[in-house]
């Protein structure tokens, strides 16, 4: 069974939707088990991963390879590295506290709801552990049809709109992408006369400068419009906020890493030459700081508690960005890990939304107020989620922004400095939020009456702070298995600058 | 030569029958017709198989030089079978709903496919021209078939119109290259037009009044006027068959005619292709935005799939070819599929009179899952999204276009798939997030329904997640 882990832990999901769909529509209790069963059991298995995992091998553990389209090349190739195990353990675990959220959240069409989680589930891991970038670009794009639904059924009241305008627009960014490979895959067999979508093989190919841009900038636009980078960014508010809970969670938690993985996976390794030439990382640095600054200062002028959160994940994923293109070893480890972070504390606060929404159903921050005096435990989580990513020493964030400051700072002390001011500004419109929602008096009667909450809530809380205080006290374990694959990035790019 | 046999005298004894039983008894032979039908499809596909067998990647000729039997027609003719089998299959529902159930329509479907054995084998001026036309007419009387209905009427006889126009211009492109070359035979021609010279003003002539015909048999820009009405009136099988069977039949006469007699006038018809693909994809995209008819909406798409496919052969390499064949074949099953489900939405009663707009389909997912599943499916296919059949069509284009370095072309290929997944994720958003209509038709599943959605939905998922075989299929056609 070892053997075959990873495949088993990729389908495990799919295969979940044959008994979700034998069970009658009718059969609420027993459809919301046998998700939410389905999802746990992804989660035990990937912990083997885990386990099993051997920090200082180099190269890719657990591989499988079967030829799939031997005429065009295209295998099935799947295999991890310490990046991608951080990542597929991100996506079985908030795919499964998602899931639970879910329970008395969605009463309405559970079966369609429920077996779209599960199909979303195969093709975000799909993505993260595909070394074939034909079997990657299929996993990218199956990624989006279920959240596409997930969204436009279940969604907020202009959930519609959001959704195909996620669609469209991600799609538009993805098929840009599918030239890029095609191109890549092009030259690679003009070089060795071998057609192969192999990511191993097509590492050894030697472009054209011309050819390489090409292939970068393609890429660049389907990741960054997934990530999302600054000026692509117009998506993301819809869709989070439109989305329901687990979606937010699920996009904000694990899709929007598919962008941030895909430039160290692909973009950097494949077309090193084009990714460090100075204008390029400056210009997509500059992006990161718009982003990082702009997200600030835009969450500081909202109103709506979601649309904060969401805004909030525009600025954090700038840091990942930006520490990705200072091209050294702290900025992209600290980034790889930073992914994880945003991805534990931004879960946590779409899911505390969630939480209120679902009792209140409202998202006006001004709905709320004192708070803390109803719902004291929620309160208390809510601090840890802030104060996680706000980045506030022993938490999670700070470790993975205190890393990307220091590789900014040795790639240039400008950003560094302008990026520190995005986390005072993060601290600013977090603890903001905190005072008005949670602080002072209850404004309004009818918030008395809120139950705090359950001992399910809490269940899907407790792993997720666990994670986040883990990481803060003692990350040597993430930065381990972080190492070998880190190091082999660096080297690559700057390597192949000189 | 065999199929077209088979075709031809299946088609006319089927034709014939009504007349020669009597229409009373015709009508208590519904399912017998039906039958004999099936049989002649049955026997078409033996003898395919047969000529599939014997020809071993040779290619045969025959009528010294009119037809030429080779893997590129065979694989063409395994298209229309198919075409005509879902068609006939989804027809007899059809066509009882609608109280026009006559002999003729099956008979006039062989007689059709029949033609189209022409058009992919034949090799001489007078043999194509005699397919095309046997082709076209049965298309004008089948569009038309649903008597009592103005539309249906109206799309006839516009069709007939243009269509008629487009076959004149053939003929007369035809006489000019026969006037250049002294002879019908495609490769005569292709000699004569190599030896001589390539500027001669009345080749360039002939190429172009034949080019035109040709584009207004796919239905690209600017000669596509005559499909959203055709499509929109047609007796929906017929919108499939047509679609699918014509626009197949046509392409392999087109591939044909560009690669063997005018394959050296390349830089002649080569930005004149370009120019009409991008114009395809742009009018069939943006038109298809604003339509409220699904069969519209089907006809604009289609015209953006022209579009594609003329994209391989402006790659004109291999992959370009074969990208076309495999194109083809996932647009046949898929389109097929999403036409099928349009005609399931007719039914008696409540159904009768619906316009198959997009507030027939509203709701779908509540009232019929599994169809709205399906549809989904179709479409995702049609928009070129994987894990469906048609990714791996869009795949082949976009890599031949970057394999001979057009990549400004597939630039914006690439970005129309963006839009056309708006436009048909209008039909999915109102099939899963629109609230049912009060004149909500109901879906008439039939076996013939069932079996043919059966064929058209496994295609379309098994050529998606393991194209294999079908590429080496696809492949082999074209070896020549």
């Amino acid at each position: 069974m070892n053997g075959h882990l990873l495949s088993i832990l990729l389908f495990l999901p799919l295969a979940g939707l044959i008994p979700l769909l034998l069970i009658p529509s009718d059969q609420k209790r027993s459809l919301k088990l046998c998700a939410n069963a389905v999802m746990l059991a992804g989660f035990l298995l990937s912990l083997l991963l885990v386990f099993q995992f051997d920090a200082a091998a180099a190269g890719y553990q657990f591989t499988e390879n079967a030829p799939w389209i031997p005429s065009i090349g295209a295998s099935y190739n799947v295999g991890i590295d310490g990046i991608s195990l951080l990542l597929v353990m991100l996506t079985t675990l908030i795919g499964f506290l998602a899931t639970m959220s879910s329970w008395s959240a969605v009463e309405d069409r559970l079966k369609e709801y429920y077996a779209l989680f599960l199909i979303l589930q195969t093709g975000m891991l799909g993505v993260f552990i595909s070394l074939d970038l034909f079997l990657f670009y299929v996993f990218w794009e199956v990624v989006l049809i279920p959240m596409y639904f997930i969204i436009g059924i279940w969604g907020g009241p202009r959930r519609l709109y959001a959704a195909i305008k996620f669609f469209v627009y991600t799609l538009a960014g993805s098929v840009l992408m599918l030239l890029g490979i095609l191109t890549l895959y092009f030259q690679h067999a003009q070089e060795y006369n071998v057609y192969t979508f192999d990511l191993a093989r097509l590492l050894n190919t030697h472009m054209a400068m011309g050819a390489e841009q090409f292939v970068f900038w393609t890429l660049f636009l389907g990741f960054a419009i997934k990530v999302p980078m600054f000026p692509f960014h117009t998506w993301l508010p819809d869709a989070h906020v439109e989305a329901p809970t687990a979606g937010s969670v699920v996009l904000a938690g694990v899709m929007l890493k598919m962008g941030a993985y895909g430039f160290v996976r692909f973009s950097l390794p494949l077309a090193p030459h084009a990714a460090s030439e100075p204008w390029v990382v400056n210009t997509i640095a500059t992006l990161s700081i718009v982003a990082i600054l702009y997200g600030a200062l835009v969450c500081l002028m909202q109103k709506d508690w979601k649309r904060l959160v969401a805004y909030s994940s525009v600025s954090h994923m700038g840091f990942v960005t930006l520490g990705i293109f200072a091209l050294n070893y702290n900025g992209i480890a600290g980034g790889m890990l930073q992914q994880i972070n945003h991805g534990i504390s931004t879960g946590m606060l779409f899911l505390i939304v969630g939480v209120v929404y679902e009792r209140r159903h409202s998202r006006e921050i001004s709905a709320y107020g004192g708070l803390a005096h109803v719902m004291p435990n929620l309160a208390v989580v809510f601090a840890i989620a802030m104060w996680s990513s706000a980045a506030l020493p022993l938490l999670n964030g700070f470790i993975g922004e205190f890393t990307i400051l220091a590789g900014a700072f040795a790639a240039n002390k400008l950003w560094a400095v302008l990026a520190s001011l995005g986390v005072i500004l993060a601290a600013a419109y977090l603890l903001w939020l905190y005072q008005r929602t949670m602080l002072g008096e209850v404004t309004h009667e009818i918030n008395r009456k809120l139950r705090d909450l359950s001992l399910r809530e809490w269940a899907i809380f407790l792993p997720l702070i666990a994670w986040a205080v883990w990481i803060g006290v003692y990350p040597k374990p993430h930065f381990d298995v972080l190492d070998k694959p880190v190091r082999a990035i660096v080297e690559r790019v700057t390597g192949g600058a000189r | 030569m065999l199929p077209a046999l088979a075709l031809a005298s299946f088609g006319c004894v089927v034709l014939l029958l009504e007349f020669l039983l009597g229409k009373a008894r015709a009508a208590a032979a519904r399912q017998w017709i039906l039958g004999l039908s099936l049989t002649g499809l049955a026997v078409t596909a033996w003898t395919l198989w047969a000529q599939q067998q014997a020809l071993d990647g040779r290619r045969l000729t025959a009528f010294s030089g009119a037809i030429s039997v080779d893997g590129f027609a065979l694989f063409f003719n395994w298209i229309f079978l198919v075409a005509s089998l879902v068609t006939i299959l989804i027809s007899y529902r059809y066509l009882e709903i609608e109280g026009e159930e006559h002999a003729e329509y099956y008979g006039l479907i062989l007689l059709a496919q029949c033609g189209m054995y022409f058009l992919a084998t034949g090799t001489d001026l007078v043999t194509i021209f005699v397919g095309l036309e046997l082709m076209a007419l049965s298309f004008y009387i089948l569009v038309g078939f649903l008597r009592g209905e103005r539309r249906s009427n109206e799309a006839a006889l516009k069709y007939f119109l243009l269509g008629v126009f487009s076959s004149a211009l053939m003929a007369y492109g035809f006489s000019l290259l026969f006037g250049v070359a002294g002879s019908t035979r495609l490769k005569d021609i292709g000699t004569a037009i190599q030896a001589g010279d390539l500027h001669d003003p009345i080749l360039l002539m002939g190429l172009a009044v034949t080019t035109v015909a040709l584009l207004f048999k796919i239905s690209a820009v600017p000669f596509h006027m005559w499909a959203p009405d055709a499509y929109e009136g047609a007796p929906t099988p017929v919108t499939a068959f047509l679609s699918v069977g014509s626009k197949a039949a046509s392409f392999a006469l087109l591939l044909r005619f560009f690669l063997e007699p005018l394959g050296a006038l390349r830089d002649a018809w080569q930005p004149l292709l370009v120019a009409v693909a991008v114009l395809s994809m742009t009018a069939g995209n943006l038109a298809a935005i604003t339509q409220t008819n699904l069969k519209r909406l089907i006809a604009y798409s289609s015209i953006s799939h022209a579009g594609y496919m003329l994209l391989g052969l402006v790659a004109g390499n291999e992959t370009g070819l074969q990208g076309i064949a495999v194109y083809v074949l996932v647009y046949t099953f898929t389109n097929l599929g999403a036409l099928l489900v349009v005609a399931a939405l007719r039914s008696k009663g409540a159904g009768r009179g619906t316009e198959e707009d997009l507030n027939d389909i509203s709701g779908l997912a509540q009232r019929n899952p599994a169809y709205a599943a399906l549809m989904v499916v179709f479409l995702l296919s049609l928009a070129g999204l994987p894990p469906t059949a048609g990714f791996i069509g869009k795949y082949y284009i976009f890599l031949s276009l970057i394999q001979t370095g057009h990549t400004v072309l597939a630039v914006i290929a690439t970005l129309y798939v963006a839009v056309a997944i708006f436009y048909y994720f209008r039909i999915v958003k109102r099939m899963y997030m629109g609230e049912a209509a009060e004149r909500a038709s109901l879906i008439s599943s039939s076996l013939g329904v069932r079996v043919a959605l059966g064929i058209t939905t496994a295609a379309t998922i098994v050529i998606g997640l393991y194209p294999e075989p079908f590429l080496r299929f696809a492949e082999i056609s074209l070896l020549r």
